[in-house]
């Protein structure tokens, strides 16, 4: 990376599992699950928004392993699925899903470019230093509840275009 | 439906932690479709989600705990109400809108300084599931202490309701507070919380939100508890016939 670029600051847990990616001796398995998204926001995969924190191979099983973003989370089963499936369509028929609670998932884990899909999805993404209208970019806006369509949502309303949008809360 | 005995301290520690979750994450759902209207409905709705998950992550790890494959569903639909350790406080019918805002405030502040010191568990587990919630917690806090100054000033019918619910609450919090010789001896362990040092500050921040929402805090002249031995209200046999009634009418049904 060029000195010039401005380098984003990164948890280090959320390092060490990207470095667990680039150096894995199975990307294609890493490639592979870029292609399950959340069901609840299908714009980002589950790399982008930190559900998936690693996968191993052992013998001729694939072990997965992925946290919730809430502890009540009822997207999970489904996302635990499509990740079954989608290996399975690949032709890995054995495959496992584990669940890791610790570090507990966080906002921050989010990566830039998914940070900028949701914005343009109409979500306005987590932690931004003012919050703004995804659709109009107004700093006006005003909260309608703390809890939105999902647990990791809450409801905004825009002054200045009257759109009513959903913030991903910061965790 | 087959009885199992608990006998490890630190599963009964997990199941009572799971027990608590479950009910007031069922109490909660109560008010799906129900709540006074759309945007307190959804946000009900996922508080309660947030607490059933957690029943599930603390159920799950005490069926790890017994290595024969006891599952989380066992612990939620095949127990009985004497079976069932949860604080009273937790299964007290949902009540009207301010007594439930009323409850989730106490708990609120209790189990934000709870999960706090819980994260910091000797036992791995429990602590990594603290985690998770504690952030959960802060949430729901900064939203039912919101409430409690709407309530308190907003109509005198509101205000009303709000300090009928502080009155009815108030004895069934010292629960809260009270060790026995299970979490005594986890406490020794470096597993448990020290509930008994989660009191005071509670009782300031408590009442210091009611306060100012202009509520009169009652007099502790009389207190219940009952839950962690199994002796509960009446409330938790309804509540359970219609938690478990699919199990209990179809055992074993998956779908």
């Amino acid at each position: 990376m060029a000195a010039s670029q401005t380098i984003a600051l990164m948890p280090a847990e959320q390092y060490a599992v990207e470095q667990a990616r680039r150096e894995s001796a199975h990307p294609e398995l890493w490639e592979l699950l870029d292609a399950v998204k959340d069901p609840e926001i299908p714009v980002l995969s589950i790399w982008e928004l930190g559900i998936l924190r690693g996968l191993k191979v052992e013998g001729d099983e694939v072990v997965v392993i992925i946290t919730p973003t809430y502890s009540g989370c009822p997207a999970m089963d489904a996302v635990a699925e499509d990740i079954v499936s989608a290996l399975s369509a690949a032709g890995y028929t054995r495959s496992r899903i584990e669940m890791q609670w610790a570090p507990a998932w966080s906002t921050s884990w989010m990566s830039p470019e998914g940070r900028e899909k949701l914005r343009n999805y109409g979500i306005a993404p987590p932690g931004e230093q003012a919050l703004c209208c995804p659709h109009c970019n107004s700093p006006e806006v005003e909260l309608v509840s703390e809890f939105g369509s999902t647990a990791c949502k809450a409801l905004y309303r825009c002054q200045s275009c009257l759109e009513p949008f959903d913030y991903f809360k910061n965790l | 439906m087959t009885k199992i005995a608990i006998e490890n301290p630190l599963e009964a520690y997990a199941v009572r932690l799971g027990d608590d979750a479950l009910v007031l994450g069922h109490r909660l759902s109560e008010w799906s479709s129900n709540a006074p209207f759309l945007e307190e409905d959804l946000a009900l709705s996922n508080v309660a989600l947030d607490f059933l998950g957690r029943a599930r992550m603390f159920y799950s790890y005490a069926g790890e705990l017994r290595k024969d494959g006891t599952t989380e569903d066992h612990y939620a639909y095949q127990r009985d109400c004497r079976e069932y350790t949860n604080l009273l406080i937790y299964e007290l019918p949902r009540g009207d809108f301010a007594f439930t805002m009323a409850r989730q405030f106490m708990l609120d502040v209790f189990n934000l300084a709870f999960l706090a010191r819980l994260q910091k568990s000797t036992d791995s587990s429990l602590a990594a599931i603290a985690g998770k919630a504690v952030k959960e917690s802060t949430y729901h806090l900064r939203r039912s202490s919101d409430w409690i100054m709407r309530l308190g000033g907003g109509t005198e019918e509101s205000l009303r309701r709000l300090q009928d619910a502080v009155d009815e609450l108030w004895g069934f919090t010292p629960e809260m507070f009270t060790m026995d010789e299970l979490e005594s001896d986890l406490l020794a362990e470096g597993v448990a919380v020290d509930r008994t040092a989660l009191h005071d500050s509670w009782d300031s921040q408590v009442r210091s939100t009611l306060e100012a929402a202009g509520v009169t805090i009652p007099d502790a002249s009389w207190q219940v508890d009952g839950g962690r031995r199994g002796l509960h209200t009446e409330h938790l046999g309804h509540l359970l016939s219609e938690l478990q009634f699919v199990q209990r009418a179809y055992p074993g049904l998956e779908w």
